[in-house]
């Protein structure tokens, strides 16, 4: 994983997984609601950032993430964890 | 009893009024016509995976096809390719038709979207990503990609199509068969219109590998264009094509009434089994006799007013001279005046897309007053003794046309397709 993590690096990914614009992909916006992602969808996203950041994500901590704020600060943490170990 | 088989035996009669293209030789109705009637091949190198180690390295590959000219990009991206293909030629042929069914009752349009396989080349990715990366890389899309009524399913999401709706599987007789089966569903009443076709996708490793292993596949991979050459003696094997061919099906007095254009009229349909094997034809034919027995029966249409037959003719040895004497035995003496072609030898073999497009070279026949050739047709199979309309287009005006489709377990569909009535688009 990378020390510095980059925001349009994740904008651009989800994008690509989710069928829409990079500028979508905003800190408040809500997996569900705004960006009308289903659980294949999710799914499919899930595995992509796992696969990406080489983290696990695990069902209990994605249940927790309503918005993409949320799924930032998780890698942040990971990140911050990473560079502490 | 005749009389109570015939096609207007309830009062309904079925109108062909749209019709739909993504086919190895164009991906609209024009182009499609076009070079069939010239006879230009859309058979090819294989671009779509690495043959360095297949004995066929040849298929009809659909050329230009963007997705997201029919499909928003999440879409496009969710479903399997045969999917796509049978979205886009639905709202072609919608489109064509000039019918809107989110404008009608839910009820009233249904949708048979046939396919031999399926999503083929999805389950193969999906298979590697489990092979090579584990189960928890498969993606979630697979099941709704893979699964072989799919694209009835998202062809009626997209279209507001509500209803009757699914798939019929009959491998390469797929499409004739829900031709067939639509056709009887406007007559039951069961809706008003039916958007009607098939779809496949199987230009694929495994695929294509498997056709291998059986040889069924032509090896003329120097000489792509010429490689489909039904009834020639020089043939050796079936060329796989891909791509769907959808037809709007209309209760013909829906469609005159809403001043529709009427392109032809689908008279009836039969169908049987051979009984015999799972690939090999009945070598007499007699499986391929009685589903066009039966189909003349239930149009009501006497074997002498039959001028054109879209035969299956897939290039294969067994398949041509079964399918000839068939021809012969259901028509006697008439199979002598009949002309007989098989458009696979421009398009290749569409599998369960086959019976579509080749339903369409009669609808367009029936219009346009031109017979499409079989094309690589330069030395006769003398078991194959017909007028093959060998390589040149030949003009004919004739009534009522008949597409033959067999496919591997036995399954026999022939479909009977009448010009449209006259007066019918004055």
């Amino acid at each position: 994983m990378a020390s510095q993590l980059n925001f349009k690096e994740l904008q651009e990914l989800a994008a690509e997984i989710l069928g829409i614009d990079p500028d979508q992909v905003q800190m408040d916006k809500s997996f569900q609601r705004d960006l009308a992602a289903d659980s294949l969808d999710l799914v499919e996203l899930i595995a992509a950032i796992e696969d990406k950041y080489d983290v696990e994500l695990p069902d209990s901590e994605l249940e927790n993430m309503k918005v993409i704020g949320d799924l930032w600060k998780f890698l942040e943490q990971k990140t911050a964890e990473r560079l502490e170990a | 009893m005749l009389e109570n088989m015939t096609s207007n035996h309830n009062g309904r009669r079925v109108a062909v009024t749209g019709m739909g293209f993504i086919t190895p030789i164009g991906n609209d109705l024009e182009t499609v016509w076009s070079n069939m009637i010239e006879g230009v091949s859309g058979v090819g190198l294989i671009t779509r995976f690495d043959t360095a180690l297949f004995d066929t390295k040849i298929a009809a590959e659909v050329k230009g096809f963007n997705a997201e000219e029919y499909m928003d990009r999440k879409t496009a991206r969710h479903i399997g390719r045969y999917c796509q293909f049978a979205l886009a030629a639905s709202k072609q042929a919608l489109a064509h038709a000039n019918l809107d069914p989110s404008q009608m009752d839910p009820d009233d349009v249904g949708v048979i979207v046939s396919s031999g396989i399926g999503g083929m080349e999805e389950i193969e990715k999906s298979h590697t990503n489990l092979i090579e990366r584990g189960p928890k890389r498969i993606s979630p899309f697979t099941v709704p990609m893979m699964i072989a009524d799919m694209a009835a399913g998202i062809v009626a999401i997209h279209t507001k199509a509500g209803g009757p709706n699914y798939a019929i599987v009959s491998a390469c007789a797929s499409s004739t068969h829900g031709i067939g089966e639509a056709s009887e569903i406007i007559k039951r009443g069961d809706a008003v219109a039916m958007i009607a076709g098939g779809s496949e996708a199987t230009i694929t490793p495994l695929t294509m590998g498997a056709f291998c292993q059986i040889k069924a596949t032509s090896e003329r991979n120097d000489e792509p264009e010429k490689a489909c050459r039904p009834f020639d003696l020089g043939r050796d094997g079936f060329v796989m094509g891909e791509g769907s061919v959808m037809f709007v099906l209309e209760d013909m007095d829906h469609a005159k009434q809403r001043g529709a254009r009427i392109l032809a009229e689908i008279a009836g349909y039969g169908a049987s089994a051979d009984m015999y094997h799972f690939t090999a034809p009945q070598p007499e034919g007699k499986g391929a006799m009685r589903a066009m027995r039966r189909a003349l029966e239930n149009s009501g249409v006497d074997p002498k007013e039959v001028g054109y037959v879209n035969a299956h003719g897939t290039s294969t040895k067994l398949g041509d001279v079964a399918e000839t004497k068939a021809i012969k035995s259901v028509f006697g003496e008439h199979a002598r005046e009949l002309a007989v072609s098989s458009t696979k030898s421009t398009h290749g073999h569409l599998l369960g897309a086959a019976g579509a497009i080749e339903a369409a070279a009669c609808v367009l026949a029936l219009e346009r007053g031109l017979l499409p050739p079989t094309i690589n047709l330069d030395d006769p199979d003398p078991e194959c003794d017909l007028d093959y309309v060998p390589n040149k287009a030949r003009k004919a005006d004739i009534n009522v046309a008949i597409s033959n489709s067999f496919g591997f377990g036995g399954h026999n569909a022939t479909v009977v397709i009448k010009k449209a009535p006259s007066g019918a688009n004055n």
